[in-house]
This record gives structure tokens, C-alpha cells and sequence, in this order.
């Protein structure tokens, strides 16, 4: 089987600037963040944490996942990160070091030097951060003439070819077009084109494919698994989709109002879950490999039952495995003894290994499925093995 | 017609359209009527309209006959003038079991949606006909549309635009039942009121709250409730788990699963999560460009995909599984949908399938034929593709 790269781009950022491979990997993180909280304050509302103390670190070539459910502080992460919240009602404290600066500290003008140049962002609803009034290119083109100081008509040429290279047909006709001319995966793409013309070291992508059909979201990640092991940037997928996740991330945080409840390695993470929350999503989801007709099985209530992480464990109120100290002490994030060293943890009483293994979680039975589904997933692409043609 | 607290539907036209319009008290929800047009590639009737062996000597509750829905496309200041149409849904032929789930995938904008509103005449069809329960409800107007209309219902995407922020969840229940006649007692309404909220699993203390003070899926319980306030027995489910977070569409789920097997509800369920509707349908038509291309049940269809774009589709879902992922093959569509309005010539789906031949396939558009027993696909080589004799061009297989 040769592996055959897809519309994606074989030369995405090469040329000077164009930093190391993934070999690069283990030299320590490119980007550190640390203890990071971010508080809303509204007159007359209690203050309130939506991320509530987040520690993680990123390596050049790696791709961190933070995933969970709408509203456990993951835009809000990233943006902090970006150093995109409004001041006044905002209150960010810990640390997000960049190869050793912290970005918190630096002063508006040169964290906007560093956006785009250092570090770049894409959204979930791509509409609304392009301009509308402002043609393609010429918006591809402003962030070169900016950051990379091109002239006007070699920025438009190089908009071209960034557009080409996510795998925009006809690029030439396209920079002159309006966002709202493009579909939707068109403008997510021409959104990563943007984010990638100054080549950043880092690009934190916010429910990138939420908004796309799932062939679009295909095309997609695979763009930004290319960006990542051809380019060595590193990566910070936001998502709530564990499929998404498994597919392409190297470490997954898992949120949970505002916290990281469980961190692991990804095959880790799925295959000895070990967090009562992580192991609820895991099996409330439908999945294509298991047999039809088995019940789903819902994590009770939703997150509007949690209670404050200073009374316990915000999960309590929905979580099967509450025992008294729940609702007593606050657990941390620690590593657990029956998993990997570096599988991290914030739970008193977690879903103990045997008990993954027997529902089917992990363990020998997750080989057989994963192989049944494996084969029938290689005949939805390609028919069956035995007569395959000569293409392949 | 005012009640407490509520707005009267008539009045509230317009706001909340699909309320409106499902509420039944106005023949509305009629967009365009699409005039007949010409020159259309001419499809050979018989075979197109052919059911599936499926529902063959069934008790079959929903017959669609080739419906169509085009919307004009309309120009100019002074004078509107059509300029061509939006081809939505263009010659989709099905049937639904009693008691049976119906699943319905696509990409976004094939259709599917219009689909589920043209049956229900929520949108005035162009062509074609719809049997519900042997009656052909095209030609029905006033008092006998109102009484078919109540068997049928429709459960939206998004509970919280759906529903009148204004209106109490009494409110809200109350006025599908007032619409069709069926508040007359205080008593009995009470006592309906507390059996829906018991059989949607929602504590009798909703009644007096209102939408906004619910969560999404709790919305959605309301969403249910309502359309189950008339007693229906086919719902339209347009993408009722999309909005929810994975933990709570679980709920939601079951929650559907249990009224189906408690109250014999039969259902047609719109989303785009492939995995949803594999769990929950019994029964699955994929959609592409206003057609059906593929129909099976749905193990066979997940198990054995016959039509290029199903596999394509089936390809791209994410598994949260790394040990899949790791060694999965995906096929790569290139570029979008095209538009509906000017959908490509001979295989809609021509202008993307990587297996597409020199011949038939950019001139000729197949129909959609019984290959198997109950699975119906539409495409000039799904034997040649089923058997692994013609395979994908190589640059649309990524491997990881
Ligand atoms: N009232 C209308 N007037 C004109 N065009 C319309 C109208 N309603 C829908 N369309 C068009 O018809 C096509 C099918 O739309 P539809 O909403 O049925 O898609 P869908 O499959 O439900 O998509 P999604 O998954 O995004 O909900 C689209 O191109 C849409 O823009
Ligand atoms: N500007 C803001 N002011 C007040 N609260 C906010 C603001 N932005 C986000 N929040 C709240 O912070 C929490 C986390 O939001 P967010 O990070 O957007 O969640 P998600 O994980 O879905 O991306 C939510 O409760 C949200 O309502
Ligand atoms: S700490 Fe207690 S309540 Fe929280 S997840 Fe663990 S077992 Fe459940
Ligand atoms: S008819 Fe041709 S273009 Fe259409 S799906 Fe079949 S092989 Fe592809
Ligand atoms: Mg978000
Ligand atoms: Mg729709």
C-alpha cells in the first residue's frame, strides 16, 4: 500500500522560514502553559472560572487535543492563549510561555507581532472571521505584506499559491472572490491558507470542522496532519468530537468545566479510560463499529448540575461512581497507579481497569472489533481485497 | 383563539414559522409553488419509481412517488421573473414501514431537509405524490389536510428557535392540542399534560417554566413532547440529536427508541452523524444533489456500501477508536456539492466519484435499481465496484 497524498500539498511552507521536521520533537515544548485561569466578571454575577487552572505543554510536531463539551472552557483557553479576550471584564493569571516568553506579559503591540508571525488560529465558523468586503486574496495578501513585508503583487501571487496548496481549485479566480461567494469548506480552507502564510510554529485550530460535512472534514484534517509531520508546526486541536481526536492527536486533555479532568497518550485514553467522565462519553456515543441495536448508555443530567470544583468534584452530581469524599475534598491531577505513568488523573475513585476491559472498552476484545471494523471500513473504500485491481 | 398566557398561532405567523406551520392552523409553510419547466434530461420512469422488495408486502404507512421540489429562482426589480430553480429535491421515491425508523444522510444541503417538509407538505411539492396511510394527501385541502397534518409531525433541529421563548411550556404543549380540537376538557388536558411530560422525562414542574430556563436537551425533551401532543403517528425527526452534546444526545436518543417501541411511532430521522443513524434506523437512504442514490437497511448498507458516495461518506467518519483510525483507508472527495441549481449532467455524483468511467457516467443518469434483495443503489457500475474489479483512481485513497 503507497501511501498517496490527497489534494493536500506536498511543498505547504517550504522555502526559508520553514521550520524543523518533527525530529525535531523531545527538544521541550514550544509552548507551555501553566496554571492558567481565566475569570469573568460581570457587576452583580458572581466572578466565574471558565477555565479554572489548565496546565499543558505542546512540542514543535506534536498535536495536543483538548476536548469536552460546549462550555467547559475550551474557546476560552485558546483565546487566552491568543490573548484574544476583551481586558475589562477579563481577568487571565497564570502562565503561557513561548519558548520561554510568557506571552501574558508581553504588551499589545508585540503579542500582535507574535499572532499570525509565531502563533496563528482558526475558528469554527470561518464566515465570521473573514471580511466580507474585502476581496480573497487581498486578505491573504494584507498578512504577508504585514508579517512577512512582500510587496502588494508578490503577496497577491503567493495568496494564490497558498489558496492552491490547501487545495482551493482554481485559485486564480478564487482570491477575487468574496467569503460569501465560497462554500463553507472553502472558507475554512482559505482560513487556514490565512493562518498559514506566516508560517507559524503553532496554530491552535477551534472546532475546525465542526461546521463541515464529514467528507469536507475528511479533506480537512487531512490538510492539517500534513502541517503537522511534514512542517513539524505544533498543533492544538479543539474539539468535542472523540473521533476527531483519535484520529489525530498525539495527547488529549479532557475538559471538564473548566478543568482537565483526565490527561493520556491517545491510544492510552481509549483503551484504559480511566476518568468516569471520559469512560461516560466513550460510551454514550453510537459507534459504527459496535453491534447494532445496543443500548446507549447517557451520562444523567447535564453540566448545568455540576457543582463548584471548590465544594469537590464538579462531576458529582452525574457521575455513577460518587462516593463520599466527592463532595468533600477536590481532587487533583494525578498520575494513577493502574495506568501509564504518564496518564493523569483527577478523580478519587476511577473506573477501575478490569472494569474497561470487561465492558469492552479496551483489552482483547477491543482488537477483535477494531479489526472487524477495521475490514469493513477498508471495503467501504476499496471493494474487496482479493480482487483488487492494479491501482494499489 | 387566544389562551393563557400564549400567543395565537395566526397571529404569531411568521415569527416562528415552523411552528406555525406544524401547529396546523394555517395552510401555510407553502414557499414557492414552482411552475413545470422544460427541458429536463428525460429519466425513465418505470424503474425509477420502483420501491424496494423491502416494503413490498409490508404495512406500509408513507408512500413517495417521485416527488419533486424546485424553488424558483427569482430575478429582478420591477417585474420578478424565474430565472431557473433550485432543483432540492428532484425525483425521490420511498417507502416507510409502519412502526418502522427511516434514517436520512447527505451533505448538507442535498436535500434532506426538504425532503422531510415536502412530505409532510410543510413546503408545497412541485411534483410527484405522497400516500400517507393509502391516501394520497396532495389533493387535500382544509378540514381533511388539518386531520392528516395531525398525524404527522415534525421535530426540528434547533429546540430553542423552534420554540416561542414567550410561551410557557404549558403554553406551547397546549396550543397543538387547541389546534386540533383536542383541548376541549380542563381535566383531561391536565392529565395528557402530565403524561407527556412523564413520557419525555421532564418533572411536572416544567410546565410554568419557559424554553430559555431549560438546557439543550431538555429543549429537545420539550420539542418531543410537543409533537407528541396530537397523538401522531409518523414524526419527522430533522436532525433532533445535532445540537446536543454527546453525553446529553445519548438521552435523547433512547428517549426517541422508547417512545417508538411504547407508542408504535414511526419515524423518518434526518441527520448527518452516520453513526446516529446507523444506531437508531432500521432502514437508510443517502442523498446526494435531491436524490436518493443508495437505500438498504441499514446493517447492510454500513456493512456493505454499494454507491460510490456512501462509501466516500462512510470513509470519512471519524471512529474515536485509534487502533481504526491508525490503519483506516479514507477516500477523499475533491472540491463541494455542486449547486442544486445547476446539478452536473448524467450522474449528479460524477463530477467527484473517483471511480468514474469514460463512458455513461457524465451522460446518462442511472437509476435507482434493486441490485439485492431490499438494497437499492443508483449507479451505472456498482456491480463492476461491488465485485473490486474497477477501483478508485489512487489519488483520492488516503492512507494514514
Ligand atoms: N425556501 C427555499 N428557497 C430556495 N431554495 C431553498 C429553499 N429551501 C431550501 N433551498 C435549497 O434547497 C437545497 C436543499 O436544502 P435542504 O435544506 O433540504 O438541505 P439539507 O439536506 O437539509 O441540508 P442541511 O444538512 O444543511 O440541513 C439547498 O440548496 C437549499 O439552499
Ligand atoms: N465573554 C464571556 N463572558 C462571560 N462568560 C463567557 C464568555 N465567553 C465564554 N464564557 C463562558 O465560559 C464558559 C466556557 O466557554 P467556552 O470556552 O466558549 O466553551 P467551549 O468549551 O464550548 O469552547 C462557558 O460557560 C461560557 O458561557
Ligand atoms: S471524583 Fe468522585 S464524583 Fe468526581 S469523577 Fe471521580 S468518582 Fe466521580
Ligand atoms: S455512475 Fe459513474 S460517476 Fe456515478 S457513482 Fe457510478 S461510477 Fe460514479
Ligand atoms: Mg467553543
Ligand atoms: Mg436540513
Amino acid at each position: 500500500m503507497t501511501r498517496t497524498s490527497s489534494a493536500a500539498t506536498p511543498d505547504l511552507f517550504a522555502g526559508p522560514g520553514a521550520p524543523g521536521s518533527s525530529g525535531s520533537r523531545g527538544a521541550g515544548p514550544l509552548l507551555s502553559v501553566q496554571d492558567l485561569h481565566v475569570q469573568f466578571r460581570r457587576r452583580g454575577v458572581e466572578p466565574f472560572d471558565a477555565v479554572d487552572g489548565v496546565s499543558f505543554d505542546v512540542a514543535p510536531g506534536q498535536t495536543v487535543g483538548l476536548v469536552g463539551e460546549s462550555g467547559c472552557g475550551k474557546s476560552v483557553t485558546s483565546l487566552a492563549i491568543m490573548r484574544l479576550l476583551a481586558g475589562r471584564t477579563t481577568r487571565v493569571t497564570g502562565r503561557v510561555d513561548f519558548e520561554g516568553t510568557d506571552l501574558l506579559s508581553l504588551s499589545r503591540g508585540e503579542m500582535r507581532d507574535r499572532r499570525g508571525r509565531d502563533l496563528a488560529m482558526i475558528f469554527q465558523d470561518p464566515l465570521s472571521s473573514l471580511n466580507p468586503v474585502v476581496p480573497l486574496g487581498v486578505q491573504v495578501g494584507e498578512v504577508l505584506q504585514r508579517h512577512r513585508g512582500m510587496r502588494r503583487s508578490a503577496a497577491l501571487r503567493e495568496a494564490a499559491d497558498l489558496l492552491d496548496q490547501v487545495g482551493i481549485p482554481d485559485p486564480g479566480r478564487r482570491i477575487k472572490e468574496y467569503a460569501h461567494q465560497l462554500s463553507g469548506g472553502m472558507r475554512q480552507r482559505a482560513l487556514i491558507a490565512m493562518a498559514l502564510a506566516c508560517r507559524p510554529r503553532l496554530l491552535i485550530a477551534d472546532e475546525p470542522t465542526t461546521a463541515l460535512d464529514v467528507t469536507i472534514q475528511a479533506q480537512i484534517l487531512s490538510l492539517l496532519r500534513s502541517l503537522v509531520s511534514d512542517h513539524g508546526t505544533a498543533l492544538i486541536m479543539i474539539t468535542h468530537d472523540l473521533g476527531v481526536v483519535a484520529g489525530l492527536c498525539d495527547e488529549v486533555n479532557v475538559l471538564y468545566a473548566g478543568r482537565v479532568v483526565e490527561r493520556a497518550e491517545r491510544h492510552e485514553l481509549f483503551e484504559r479510560p480511566a476518568h468516569p467522565y471520559t469512560h461516560g462519553l466513550l460510551a454514550s456515543i453510537p459507534r459504527l463499529d459496535a453491534a447494532a441495536g445496543e443500548r446507549l448508555t447517557p451520562i444523567r443530567g447535564s453540566v448545568s448540575d455540576n457543582i463548584p470544583w471548590t465544594h469537590g468534584c464538579a462531576f458529582a452530581p452525574r457521575c455513577e461512581r460518587e462516593i463520599d469524599t466527592c463532595r468533600q475534598r477536590t481532587p487533583e491531577l494525578v498520575p494513577h497507579d493502574e495506568r501509564r505513568g504518564d496518564h493523569l488523573l483527577r478523580c478519587h475513585n476511577s473506573v477501575p481497569l478490569d472494569q474497561v476491559v470487561a465492558e469492552g472498552l479496551a483489552g482483547p476484545g477491543h482488537v477483535a472489533r477494531a479489526g472487524h471494523e477495521a475490514a469493513v471500513l477498508d471495503r467501504a473504500a476499496t471493494g474487496p481485497a482479493d480482487t483488487a485491481g492494479g491501482t494499489r | 383563539m387566544s389562551q393563557a398566557g400564549g400567543l395565537d398561532p395566526l397571529q404569531a405567523a411568521g415569527v416562528h414559522q415552523p411552528e406555525r406551520v406544524f401547529s396546523g392552523s394555517v395552510d401555510g409553510g407553502v414557499l414557492h409553488q414552482a411552475e413545470e419547466h422544460g427541458a429536463q434530461e428525460a429519466v425513465p420512469a418505470g424503474p425509477a419509481r420502483e420501491l424496494s422488495a423491502a416494503t413490498a408486502d409490508a404495512d406500509v404507512l408513507l408512500e413517495v412517488d417521485d416527488l419533486k421540489v424546485h424553488f424558483p429562482i427569482r430575478r429582478g426589480v420591477l417585474v420578478d421573473r424565474t430565472v431557473g430553480y433550485v432543483y432540492a429535491v428532484d425525483g425521490v421515491s420511498l417507502a416507510v414501514k409502519r412502526g418502522e425508523t427511516y434514517g436520512l444522510v447527505g451533505e448538507s444541503g442535498c436535500g434532506k431537509s426538504t425532503l422531510g417538509r415536502g412530505i409532510l407538505r410543510l413546503v408545497e411539492p412541485t411534483s410527484g405524490s405522497v400516500r400517507f396511510d393509502g391516501q394520497d394527501i396532495a389533493p387535500l385541502q382544509g378540514e381533511e389536510l388539518r386531520r392528516s397534518r395531525r398525524r404527522m409531525q415534525m421535530v426540528f433541529q434547533d429546540p430553542l428557535s423552534s420554540l416561542d421563548p414567550r410561551q410557557s411550556v404549558q403554553s406551547i404543549l397546549v396550543e397543538g392540542m387547541r389546534a386540533h380540537g383536542l383541548a376541549d376538557s380542563t381535566t383531561a388536558v391536565a392529565a395528557r399534560l402530565r403524561e407527556l411530560l412523564d413520557a419525555v422525562g421532564l418533572p411536572a414542574s416544567s410546565l410554568r417554566k419557559f424554553p430559555h430556563e431549560f438546557s439543550g436537551g431538555q429543549r429537545q425533551r420539550i420539542g418531543i413532547a410537543r409533537a407528541l401532543t396530537v397523538d401522531p403517528e409518523l414524526i419527522v425527526a430533522d436532525e433532533p440529536v445535532s445540537a446536543l452534546d454527546v453525553s446529553v444526545q445519548a438521552q435523547v436518543v433512547n428517549l426517541l427508541e422508547d417512545l417508538q417501541a411504547r407508542l408504535g411511532l414511526t419515524y423518518i430521522v434526518i441527520a448527518h452523524d452516520l453513526a446516529v443513524v446507523r444506531h437508531i434506523s432500521d432502514r437508510v437512504g443517502v442523498m446526494y444533489l435531491g436524490s436518493l442514490v443508495e437505500e438498504a437497511p441499514s446493517e447492510q448498507l454500513y456493512a456493505d456500501p454499494l454507491h460510490p458516495y456512501s462509501r466516500a461518506l462512510l470513509s470519512a467518519v471519524p471512529v474515536p477508536d485509534p487502533a481504526v483510525e491508525d490503519r483506516r483507508e479514507r477516500i477523499l472527495l475533491t472540491g463541494d456539492l455542486p449547486s442544486p441549481a445547476n446539478p452536473p449532467a448524467g450522474c449528479r455524483f460524477h463530477t467527484r466519484c473517483p471511480w468514474r468511467q469514460p463512458t455513461r457516467c457524465d451522460t446518462e443518469r442511472p437509476v435507482l435499481l434493486e441490485t439485492r434483495p431490499g438494497h437499492r443503489v443508483a449507479c451505472h457500475w456498482a456491480d463492476e465496484i461491488a465485485s473490486g474489479a474497477l477501483q478508485p483512481r489512487a489519488e483520492s485513497v488516503d492512507v494514514l
